[in-house]
């Protein structure tokens, strides 16, 4: 690994997000709480979801973490708050599709916004896990919500 | 040589080591040379395989000083020990037989593999699971032994020396408080091994474990040593090949030890390997490595102490650890440590290194670790505490 993969990996974006987190603490109301860990390294998340009807009202999350696994929480959150939970699902997908890609996909920023700062992660296999932390279980939860009210 | 240019600084060696080229020729050669299955092949070849794998198990016995070769079991690695001996335990009838009210002892520092097997035993049985405390700076906290350690305790099982915290801990007196109340005792060698000079009888140990790989053998193997007593009171593990006697269709007897625990095919060349491994460790003096190791432990003390906001978990005198040093640093989690000093070439470990609990004990989610071993050289440690302060820099704390 040469110094541009390290910096390729923590874009500034990313750093300013990990010390200055958005959306961050856990708030009511909301209508199901999940408690997701990294296994291998201990990172842990536990996220709030709150929906009015089928929008995404509100994300909220308590996390440790390493600076990729905490930035891409406080992204996520951006992406996904307000949205309609199929669009903020569209976006998850996205952003999974970019992680997994293993630096080939191209993210598109009118989608992904701050979150194309995480395609250099994509080449990190260690820290994809990292990165997908909080996105899991915000579908996670997300999921758990959709069901109940069926 | 790795990427970007940066020579290898290997400072993981508490998670597995890096092996001497005869460990490496050894296997070749016998892959090349030797190999066939063992005890059932009579032939030439088979009986160089099977005299190569026994005499594996004759330098492992003099490796730890076992008064019987006949007491080494292979196992595939110090966590199916632990869980060979947590299990026939369950099985066990007789004066090892555990149940309700019995009491199973650990301690807070222990790798999972020396908590989960116990927590498995305690709820088939329905013992109960107890365990030593820490205190502040990183040791056993002894203080309630007495009560702890009582004639409801059927097993004590603890690490020699702690993965994460570096104690080494005082295991022959914990053990002649077992013996007093009767229970069996299991040491977690498996940090040990690879640095103190190991006497099983010495140790006060009933049962001892330890991993091929971390004292410079391969993976695939790991030693079960117990006392004869013992081991011939424990009901068999895996059934199959090898541990019988002999096999009818209504039931079957069962061979001896060590062949009772050692069902099926071995992981021959493997053994054969850590034979040479521990050979070449005696060869170069256990005391010679135990001393390399608490002078690099100390010069590394020396120089982690001198990084702004670093403070190392465990005991801060280096004659009383071993050579596994964790630390966390202000401002930095150790995922991001790890990939900056990767990026130098430099390789340690971040997480919580399976010890969950010593961590939660401590109130850190993860820390970094770097662990030397009989190759480390003070300029190594040197390139970590640079690599430290560029980390440091490179996140912009301080
Ligand atoms: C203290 C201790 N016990 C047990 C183990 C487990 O070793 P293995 O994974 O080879 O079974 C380790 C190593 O990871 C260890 O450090």
């Amino acid at each position: 690994m040469t110094n541009q993969d390290l910096d390729a990996l923590y874009q500034e974006i990313i750093l300013d997000h990990y010390k200055h987190p958005h959306h961050k603490g856990l708030r009511e109301p909301f209508e199901a709480e999940v408690h997701h860990v990294n296994p291998t390294c201990g990172d842990e998340v536990t996220l709030r979801v709150h929906l009015d009807g089928d929008v995404v009202s509100d994300v909220s999350y308590d996390s440790v973490g390493c600076s990729i696994s905490q930035a891409s929480a406080s992204v996520m959150t951006d992406l996904v708050i307000g949205r309609k939970v199929d669009e903020a699902l569209a976006i998850h997908e996205e952003f999974l599709t970019l992680m997994q890609g293993r630096g080939s996909v191209e993210p598109d920023e009118d989608v992904l916004e701050d979150g194309i700062a995480f395609a250099g992660v994509a080449k990190f296999p260690a820290r994809v896990k990292c990165a997908l932390l909080s996105w899991m279980a915000w579908k996670d939860a997300t999921a758990q919500v959709m069901e109940e009210s069926h | 040589m790795l990427a970007g240019g940066y020579p290898l600084v290997y400072l993981d060696s508490a998670n597995t080591s890096q092996k001497p080229q005869v460990v490496i020729d050894t296997m070749v050669d016998h892959l090349e040379r030797h190999n066939a299955n063992v005890a059932r092949a009579m032939h030439q070849l088979g009986a160089e395989a099977s005299e190569a794998f026994e005499s594996a198990r004759d330098k492992v016995a003099a490796f730890i000083k076992a008064p019987s070769r006949d007491e080494v079991i292979f196992t595939k690695n110090a966590s199916e020990a632990l869980n060979l001996v947590a299990n026939t335990l369950a099985w066990a009838t007789g004066d090892l037989a555990i149940g309700a009210g019995d009491e199973v002892v650990i301690t807070e520092m222990e790798h999972h593999s020396n908590i989960v097997p116990w927590q498995l035993l305690t709820e088939r049985k329905g013992a109960t699971l107890r365990w030593f405390g820490l205190t502040d700076d990183g040791h056993l906290d002894l203080s309630n032994i007495d009560e702890l350690v009582n004639e409801r305790t059927k097993v004590v099982s603890l690490t020699w020396v702690s993965n994460m915290l570096g104690t080494v801990n005082p295991v022959a007196e914990i053990a002649r408080r077992a013996h007093e109340v009767g229970a069996i005792v299991v040491v977690d060698a498996s940090q040990a091994a690879p640095q103190l000079p190991v006497d099983v009888v010495a140790a006060g140990a009933d049962l001892l474990a330890f991993t091929g790989h971390k004292v410079v053998g391969p993976t695939g193997i790991g030693v079960l040593w117990g006392r004869r007593e013992v081991l011939d009171q424990l009901p068999p593990f895996l059934g199959g090949g090898e541990m019988i006697e002999t096999v009818r269709m209504e039931r079957s007897t069962y061979a001896g030890i060590p062949h009772k625990f050692e069902a099926g095919t071995p992981p021959i060349v493997e053994a054969v390997g850590l034979g040479a491994a521990v050979d070449y460790l005696s060869a170069v003096g256990m005391e010679a490595i135990h001393a390399h190791e608490q002078a690099v432990t100390g010069y590394a003390l020396e120089g982690l102490a001198t990084v702004p906001g670093l403070t190392v978990l465990g005991p801060l005198d280096p004659t009383q650890r071993g050579g596994a040093i964790s630390f966390e640093l202000d401002g930095v989690h150790p995922h991001d440590i790890a990939q900056v000093l990767d990026s130098r070439g430099i390789a340690v470990r971040a997480g919580h290194h399976c010890a969950k609990p010593a961590h939660a004990r401590f109130g850190v989610q993860s820390s970094t670790r770097m662990s030397s071993y009989l190759y480390t050289t003070p300029a190594e440690i040197d390139a970590l505490v640079e690599g430290l302060e560029y980390t440091r820099s490179y996140f912009k704390v301080g």
